[in-house]
């Protein structure tokens, strides 16, 4: 870990000053990710602006029918928040299925966005990794890829958003909140993160002196039929394989509002719009949620260690669409996948 | 306002284009000690405990939040100290596994409950075990053996105590008036 | 015996309990002096080549670096290869850190920073700029299968397989059911939880005291001492606490040597602790590929047994564990032919973890002999027993005890096993596939020559001294357990003192024999102190036990007293008055009975039974019990004992299920050096573990009829999972670890 100055700004246009005067000064919050990236030296910041007990960034409130989660909440406040669990139990779900309460006690849903990749590449300053070095090449397309992405991959990078809680805020169509020298402007969760393409340096479309302050949830919740279904290496405490938001409304047995989004398979939370249009108005069916599963997929590449990962996507979408159907989320401590 | 902790160290000499040492003044109520201590910014949590406050309890096995051996409880909720810069946690209080134990010895309900269980071996996992356990019954979200498992699985354990872990938290958790399973 | 035991076989506390609960246990890392230095290591970025340049002067302008070490200006060591081999080495050279520029593994240490404090250190290292000339590497075990050889040198107290006995290819060829197959087990890092760390305290004049992450304070003093030509005398190693090692501790690793060499070189104390990434840069379980064919009549008798291993070694060491032996001697057999080859890839050289060999050896005999109770339609079980070995074919020798039999009859009750229906995928609940599988284990009961010394003061205190180790194995405890009953006390009134070089010569800590050795050894000591008691108590005037024999006596609650007439005693006090000393000392050695050793072969045996439940469609693979029943003579703590157990089922559940260290071939490098993603099993995978200990009466094996404990618990477990994904699911998984990918096909 190198070394570097430390301020603590007492507003966030302070805070947003401070970072744009200094060339390599980052924010800091929860610090989860970022002190293990600095530790690594993946992370060599010159300065940290520390944004953790900024005022008035760590409350849930109530907004426009749905609920605006300020950027500080941490992880663990989120998930047990009653109106999260009432509301939105997908997110609750989701958030619990990251990580270790010890880093959801400390995370912050605003760090929690702007996580970076865990390929092994990435996190090894002994390897060359595009992401990490910009034209040193990606090892990872033609090296161990168990944990890599299988959709929306380019030829530099094939690494994956390792988040949970993204999963869930792109099934829910939540929309974030950032300010900047430029002022306030609101990003949909699904233009937030970016894929790859030539330009893996860029997790997401955040201004370099923008900061997240927070995260809106529109009204549908969905918490009737939900699931968020995680398959991973180790029973938990693990990164996702593949997950599955998937959120619906019923009209008897047939899908009325469809929302599918997919997590450890590609550098952004994936989500699919036409599979999504096409189980509107569908029987909730093995048939229907197999042709969403086949669209999602349609498109999937594997580079050896991952390729297993398009069966098992296309198996847990439709595990997980069907346990949305019946109403039966997937608990996060039994691991029974019901 | 502004809180730009008061910079008390001068720029030390160093290389071009590095940034300086700065010192940062914070005050930390470790144990119940309420302690004013300098600290670099880029010293975490347990690296200030187990060098400087010689505090050695608390464990370091992997510096990255990954197993879970330097859990401590900050203002009351276990976090990974190893990922926590000191320098961000002015003010707050610190509960580690040196100040789990009654004055007189007697043990915490949670370390006595390791002890008869047998919920260790090496016991370089145990403080942050420990620490865990006891933030986990504070939380109150785990009821059954099940939710144990799951929310005590952001502590590693190389020997295998799991089960015996589990055990003695039910044990704790029975002491505490929290019904498990 | 003239005491009645009240301690041995009774479930005790660790006596070390409290110290590990409130965090006042020290570790290697945690011990400081006043002018501690922090070393960080620099480590290699490529596989094999040399170093251009090394370029140090960035970080050392940088604040409080003390010095850069480098092959270019580290200090002259001892010059013979022979002077860095350890107690445990293997035949070969053993790796020199900062020897040369030279690079022969990814991860190879190249530089040591040495600044004022840990944070300084680590800042340091990151700005020393290395410049390789690549040499093309071969890290892939597959491609150099061609050049598989036998080592031309035994690894000391390894045997290498036996010779074959009758015609294993023509009774195989023969034989009406026959089974063959190729069998994996991916390389596995320990990972103990205390990463390896060395505190050296330096004092004037040159003496050291180190504190190291070693599962044998002798062997990092032995070879402290002549890798830098240091008198026994002023190095000594302590090390009361080891935080896990699993074997990664047996051998001193590179960061004592680095430690050491600065704190001679700066003249003042340093410490270097290695990263968890680095925990990935020295031995591990080796790759190692198998292929496997048994034989049968359509009884299910075993015909043949043909079980060949070829495992990775490193360039420049032929480590070895042989794999194959235990399929010679698990069953009974007339025609065996077992073959172990090693084949060099660039890595660093393997190392022992936890039953070195056995649970990969055992991965595939009892594979096999599923696959073969599968293809005879006869309960698994039953398939073991039919080929019971009564005896061990590989020596000819009888076991010096076996009880499992009863292994398997009480852990096939404990678990249900007679409810099993054989057949495969016939169990099931809802959209999960049970399965049940067994195995059997086994793994030597060693004892090794070692020395302990038992002071007893006149007020009544017993200290046992030994420089064996406790990792985490309750070592502690039971000495102190063995301790107390010898002389009739209290637990509490007897201190076991361990983990130091000064103490009475002990054998590493390994192979299962610590509680043999070190327990027969302290009993020894223990008792030398009780007869020179009674001898002084014999002597007083008027003594009630002047024509007592140590037969005659019994020792408790601070007394010598008569046994046919407890009324008539001596306190020890009075008896040490008499022979006129406050103390008293002794000191013995014990060693294996060589007349035992040439007609017994001392084994230790497991019947392990486990339930999966596999999600069908997910592949996904859950360990939901397991019972393991272990036969391991006589059981000097049930409850650290148990312990020992879980901890080896949960270590070979990670085997079956979760554990791999993956080479990226391309670089030569092992990529998910983190325990983030090398996954260790977490509380959530581990779910109910039931041990029982048969009664198993054992005279031949040590003085004390124990067995050890701290590895037959991972032999046949990761087998009995796969058995039990097979029985579940129908498919067969011959490679470890039983990711869910596997069984997605």
């Amino acid at each position: 870990m190198n070394r570097f100055s430390y301020s603590r700004p007492g507003a966030v246009s302070e805070a947003v000053r401070a970072v744009q005067a200094e060339a390599g000064a980052k924010f800091i919050a929860g610090g989860t990710n970022l002190v293990d990236l600095m530790k690594y030296d993946v992370e060599r910041p010159r300065r940290l602006v520390d944004v953790g007990a900024l005022p008035g960034l760590d409350r849930i409130e109530e907004q426009a029918g749905g609920l605006r989660i300020g950027a500080l909440v941490t992880n663990s406040a989120l998930a047990y928040d009653p109106r999260i669990q009432e509301r939105y139990p997908l997110l609750s779900r989701a958030v619990l299925s990251g990580a270790s309460p010890q880093l959801r006690n400390a995370a912050t849903t605003g760090g929690n966005l702007l996580q970076r990749t865990r390929c092994y590449y990435f996190y090894d300053t002994g390897t060359p990794c595009n992401k990490r070095e910009p034209g040193t090449g990606c090892p990872a397309v033609n090296g161990v890829n168990r944990i890599h992405a299988i959709l929306g991959t380019s030829e530099h990078c094939i690494a994956t958003h390792p988040s949970d809680m993204c999963v869930a805020l792109a099934a829910l169509e939540a929309s974030v909140e950032v300010t900047g020298p430029g002022g306030d402007r609101r990003i949909a969760l699904a233009d937030f993160h970016r894929l790859p393409g030539d330009q893996p340096e860029r997790d997401s479309t955040l201004g370099a002196d923008e900061i997240v302050t927070a995260v809106q949830l529109p009204p549908k919740g969905f918490p009737a039929n939900y699931t968020y279904l995680k398959l991973r290496d180790r029973q938990s405490y693990a990164f996702a394989l593949v997950s599955v938001a998937a959120a619906l409304e019923m009209d008897g047995g047939s899908i009325r509002e469809a929302r599918l989004a997919l997590g450890g398979v590609a550098h952004k939370p994936w989500r699919d719009p036409q599979a999504e249009a096409l189980l509107r108005g569908r029987p909730a069916t093995r048939e229907a949620f197999a042709e969403a599963a086949a669209l999602v997929l349609k498109d999937a590449r594997g580079y050896g260690g991952n390729t297993f990962k398009i069966e098992l996507a296309r198996r847990a979408i439709i595990r997980a669409l069907s346990q949305a159907a019946a109403g039966t989320p997937q608990p996060i401590a039994d691991k029974h996948i019901a | 306002m502004p809180v730009d902790p008061a910079a008390t160290g001068a720029a030390a000499a160093s290389p071009a284009g590095r940034a300086p040492a700065m010192q940062h003044r914070i005050t930390l109520t470790i144990n119940g000690t309420r302690r004013q201590m300098e600290v670099a910014p880029w010293t975490t949590l347990l690296d200030l405990l187990r060098e400087e406050m010689e505090l050695t309890g608390t464990k370091k096995g992997c510096d990255h939040g990954q197993c879970g051996a330097c859990t401590v409880l900050l203002n009351g909720q276990r976090i990974n100290s190893c990922l926590a810069l000191a320098v961000t946690k002015d003010g707050a209080e610190v509960l580690t596994v040196e100040g789990l134990a009654a004055a007189d010895g007697t043990l915490h309900p949670m370390q006595a409950a390791f002890v008869e269980h047998d919920a260790f071996q090496c016991g370089y996992c145990t403080p942050g075990q420990i620490c865990s356990a006891v933030g986990l019954l504070k939380e109150g979200h785990a009821r059954s053996a099940e939710e144990i498992r799951e929310l005590m699985s952001g502590n590693l354990c190389r020997c295998g105590a799991y089960p015996n872990i589990v055990a003695a938290i039910e044990q704790a958790m029975q002491q505490a008036g929290v019904a498990a399973r | 015996m003239p005491n009645s035991e009240t301690h041995f076989g009774a479930p005790r506390s660790r006596v070390d309990g409290r110290l590990k609960v409130t965090g006042a246990a020290k570790y290697a890392g945690e011990f400081t002096a006043p002018d501690l230095a922090h070393g960080y290591v620099v480590s290699s970025a490529i596989a094999k080549g040399r170093i251009t340049a090394i370029d140090t002067a960035a970080a050392e302008a940088a604040p409080g670096v003390l010095r850069v070490f480098t092959h270019e200006n580290r200090p002259t060591t001892a010059w013979l290869n022979s002077s860095y081999r350890d107690e445990v080495a293997p035949p070969g050279k053993p790796f020199r850190p900062l020897y040369d520029a030279e690079v022969v593994y990814s991860g190879q240490p190249v530089a040591l920073v040495v600044a004022e404090s840990f944070e300084a250190a680590r800042d340091a290292a990151a700005l020393v700029r290395v410049t390789y000339e690549h040499a093309p590497h071969e890290t892939n075990l597959r491609n150099v299968l061609a050049e598989a050889y036998v080592p031309p040198k035994e690894r000391p107290g390894i045997d290498p397989p036996p010779n074959p006995r009758g015609d294993a290819a023509a009774a195989y060829a023969a034989a009406p059911i026959k089974v063959e197959n190729g069998y994996h087990v991916a390389p596995e890092h320990h990972n103990p939880m205390e990463p390896h760390a060395t505190t050296v305290v330096w004092e004037a004049g040159g003496k050291l005291t180190i504190h190291d992450k070693i599962q044998g304070a002798q062997n990092t003093q032995s070879y402290v001492t002549s890798v830098f030509s240091l008198p026994k005398k002023d190095v000594r190693v302590i090390a009361p606490f080891v935080g896990g090692a699993f074997g990664s501790g047996l051998r001193p690793q590179y960061q004592l040597f680095l430690a050491v060499m600065a704190s001679l070189e700066l003249k003042r104390s340093v410490r270097v602790v290695l990263t968890r990434d680095q925990m990935f840069t020295f031995g591990y379980r080796p790759d190692t590929i198998q292929t496997l064919a048994l034989g049968a009549d359509r009884e299910g008798r075993l015909q043949a047994v043909m079980h060949e291993a070829i495992a990775g070694t490193s360039p420049f060491e032929d480590f070895q564990e042989v794999v194959v032996n235990w399929s010679g001697l698990a069953y009974h057999c007339d025609n065996v032919d077992l073959k172990y080859k090693l084949a060099k890839i660039d890595t660093y050289t393997p190392l022992d973890m936890r039953a070195p060999g056995a649970p990969l050896g055992m991965f595939a005999l009892e594979s096999g002999m599923d696959e073969l109770a599968h293809a005879l339609k006869i309960d698994p079980l039953e398939l073991r027993l039919r080929n019971y070995a009564e005896m061990d074919q590989n020596t000819g020798r009888q076991f010096s005890s076996k009880e499992l039999r009863a292994a398997y009859r009480l852990g096939a009750e404990r678990f249900g096993w007679a409810r099993r229906s054989h057949e495969p995928r016939s169990m099931r609940e809802g959209r999960e596939l049970i399965g049940w599988g067994m195995a059997t284990g086994v793994w030597e009961a060693g004892m090794q020559q070692a020395s302990a010394r038992a002071t007893l003061t006149a007020g009544g205190k017993l200290e046992v001294a030994i420089a064996t180790a406790d990792i985490g194995t309750g070592t502690y405890t039971i000495l102190t357990q063995i301790a107390a009953d010898a002389l009739g006390l209290r637990m509490e009134d007897v201190t076991a003192r361990i983990g130091d070089s000064a103490l009475p010569t002990s054998p590493i800590e390994g192979g299962s024999w610590t509680a043999a050795s070190a327990g027969s050894a302290v009993q020894a000591a223990c008792y030398a102190v009780r007869e020179t008691l009674l001898n002084y108590a014999r002597r007083m005037e008027n003594s009630p036990l002047a024509n007592a024999g140590l037969d005659h006596v019994v020792f408790t609650a601070g007394h010598i007293a008569l046994r046919s007439d407890p009324s008539r005693s001596v306190s020890f006090a009075d008896a040490m008055r008499a022979g006129g000393v406050d103390r008293i000392e002794q000191e013995e050695t014990t060693a294996p009975d060589k007349g035992n050793m040439a007609k017994f072969s001392p084994y230790t045996h497991a019947a392990v039974f486990a339930e999966v439940r596999v999600d069908e469609e997910l592949g996904a693979v859950r360990v939901t019990r397991v019972v393991d029943a272990i036969a391991a003579g006589r059981i000097i703590n049930p409850k650290t004992a148990r312990s020992q157990i879980i901890g080896g089922v949960v270590f070979g559940i990670g085997m079956a299920l979760t554990e791999e260290s993956m080479l990226d071939h391309r670089l030569g490098r092992f990529m998910n050096h983190n325990i983030a993603e090398y996954h260790l099993p977490v509380n959530a995978d581990i779910r109910e573990i039931d041990v029982l200990f048969v009664d198993e009466e054992e005279s031949k094996a040590n003085p004390i009829g124990v067995k050890g404990l701290g590895e037959i618990g991972i032999v046949g477990t990761a087998a009995a999972i796969a058995n039990a994904v097979f029985h579940a699911t129908g498919k067969r998984i011959r490679e470890l670890p039983i990711t869910l990918d596997k069984l997605l096909d």
